[in-house]
């Protein structure tokens, strides 16, 4: 059985990151990754707005991804193209498929999670009506156009104001299709302000806040779709239905980690991330297994993936090579309270240092105030003119000042 | 005019005016505010990405090198459309040098997947 001391499942930005990281450690890492070249999903981000704390400057997907395989070309990190991780084992024990090798079984003294995640679908939604040709996820229609070369539509509306949809909008309208509007469940944009600017308003297109996608109609093409504005309860007001004629509909309606490999395993998931609990250094609930990246919780930023997934690289090398870290024997929980969806690291190690928390507000507020609380102690706080559910937010804590329960909450 | 200001999620609603040269911007709540106002007022650029044919037929991303005035987006496109990238160039190549004479090359930023079969 081949030996590593880190095996990293997933070759994009997480994953190249993680075995930069491993490497630098001195760790013999392994990538697994299934596509036919590293880079994961930034290949078909072919806009701009990479980069921009990570590096500095402003870089298309393609371009921070190639800085990454650059990189991991000039050190001994071994990849695995066209590899399919199929399990993760006990005692590191990881099985994948390969055209080179067949079916292998590896071992590893850490293993770093790093797959991505997907897009919901269709089905996910549970949208109505027929099923005709022309409903593609906005990734979908994404890799097929800018991959490809395919435009999957003439005349195109978008259900979901994340920033995929919102990419997309543009995207379609650049290269001679019709984007007819963008359609919001919510009152507000999931996506960055900018891309609502740059992405819909550039090219007067239009966008339905609290507004949904009641059918749609016509096989085998598509022919149009009915939309309706949503109650207070977000349930479609059908007197109010009207008809757009279109062949095409995006579904831009949220990712979701792509943990399928953990069925079976002792790893905690969150129910809110869909990604592993996990610890400050991103160590899941089973030693010795990490993850990081859109597999762990979805990102806005993939500098933010990269950092985390550093953090993760680094963790991993050190427990394969020198086992489990020092800590003083205590772990706290980090929970939230009013207005945050989650928070993570899930747990931290007391000691030393200090140890950054990442959190995600439930709903749009604005003149609040943040708060991490310790014991009934404020251990950080700050006052905010809005925070988002769209724009990740970051609080640094000294772990000297924890000895308890760490509470993250809105004061609102 | 009318916009949003993109420089955080507030997204303040601005309305900029000019009377006799002078620029007003307001609804803006902090300086970085009034500043993106005149800026998209006086001269919005934008970096523009699409795809450019290769010499084998296939696709590769490209982008303006530093952006382009917003209004030129569209004449840049269909330049764009008439070039060929060959089929072996790698990131950063520059496929033409000052596009419209806008002061912006033509890069590509990508290369073509492998063919999974190869």
């Amino acid at each position: 059985m081949t030996r590593f001391d880190v095996i990293v499942i997933g070759g994009g930005p997480a994953g190249m990151a993680a075995a930069l990281a491993a490497d630098a450690k001195g760790a013999k890492v392994l990538v697994i990754e299934r596509d036919v070249r590293l880079g994961g999903i930034l290949n078909q981000c072919i806009h701009a707005g990479f980069g921009l704390h990570y590096f500095g400057e402003e870089l298309t997907g393609p371009e921070y991804a190639d800085r990454f395989e650059k990189r991991l070309a000039k050190t001994g990190v071994k990849v695995m193209l066209g590899a399919m991780a199929l399990s993760v084992g006990r005692e590191g024990e990881v099985v994948v498929l390969s055209p080179e090798e067949g079916l292998t079984h590896l071992k590893a003294g850490a293993v770093v999670l790093a797959m991505g995640c997907r897009e919901r679908t269709a089905g996910a939604i549970a949208l109505a009506g027929t099923r005709p040709a022309g409903i593609y996820t906005a990734g979908m229609a994404q890799k097929m156009c800018n991959i490809e070369g395919y435009l999957v539509g003439r005349r195109i509306v978008i259900l979901g104001s994340g920033d995929i949809g919102l990419i997309m909008a543009r995207r379609m309208t650049l290269e001679g299709a019709h984007v007819e509007r963008v359609i919001e469940l919510m009152p507000y944009s999931a996506g960055l302000k900018r891309n609502i600017v740059q992405c819909l308003e550039d090219f007067g297109i239009p966008i339905d806040y609290s507004h949904t996608v009641t059918r749609v109609v016509g096989k085998p093409r598509m022919e149009g779709l009915y939309y309706a504005p949503v109650d207070e309860n977000r349930k479609p007001v059908l007197s109010e239905e009207k008809f757009i004629p279109c062949d095409c509909l995006l579904l831009s309606v949220g990712l979701i980690p792509e943990n399928d490999i953990l069925s079976g395993t002792d790893i905690v998931l969150s129910r809110v991330t869909s990604g592993a609990e996990v610890d400050e250094n991103r160590m899941t609930t089973v030693p010795g297994v990490f993850s990081c990246g859109n597999v762990l919780h979805v990102h806005d930023l993939v500098d933010n993936v990269s950092h985390e997934s550093e953090i993760a690289g680094a963790a991993a090398a050190e427990y394969a090579l020198h086992g489990a870290p020092v800590t003083d024997g205590n772990v706290y929980a980090v929970g939230v309270g009013r207005g945050v969806r989650y928070a993570l690291p899930q747990r931290i190690h007391g000691g030393e240092g200090s140890v950054e928390i990442f959190f995600r507000t439930d709903n749009v507020y604005k003149n609040c105030k943040v708060v991490a609380e310790c014991g009934g102690r404020t251990l950080w706080s700050k006052k905010r003119m809005i925070v988002a559910p769209g724009e990740m937010e970051k609080i640094v804590l000294d772990k000297r000042d924890i000895d308890g329960e760490v509470t993250v909450r809105l004061e609102i | 005019m009318k916009t949003i200001c993109i420089n955080c999620p507030m997204g303040c609603p601005l309305e900029i005016t000019e009377e006799d040269g002078k620029i007003t911007v307001r609804g803006y709540t902090c300086k970085r505010g009034l500043d993106y106002g005149v800026s998209e007022y006086t001269a919005p650029v934008r970096t523009v990405t699409t795809l450019m044919r290769t010499s084998d037929g296939g696709v590769v991303p490209v982008k303006t090198s530093r952006p382009v005035p917003k209004n030129r987006m569209f004449d840049v496109l269909e330049r764009i459309r008439t070039l060929i990238a060959p089929a072996d160039a790698d990131i950063g190549c520059v496929v033409e040098h000052d596009i419209l004479a806008l002061g912006a090359d033509i890069v590509v930023t990508g290369r073509p997947a492998p063919h999974p079969n190869k």
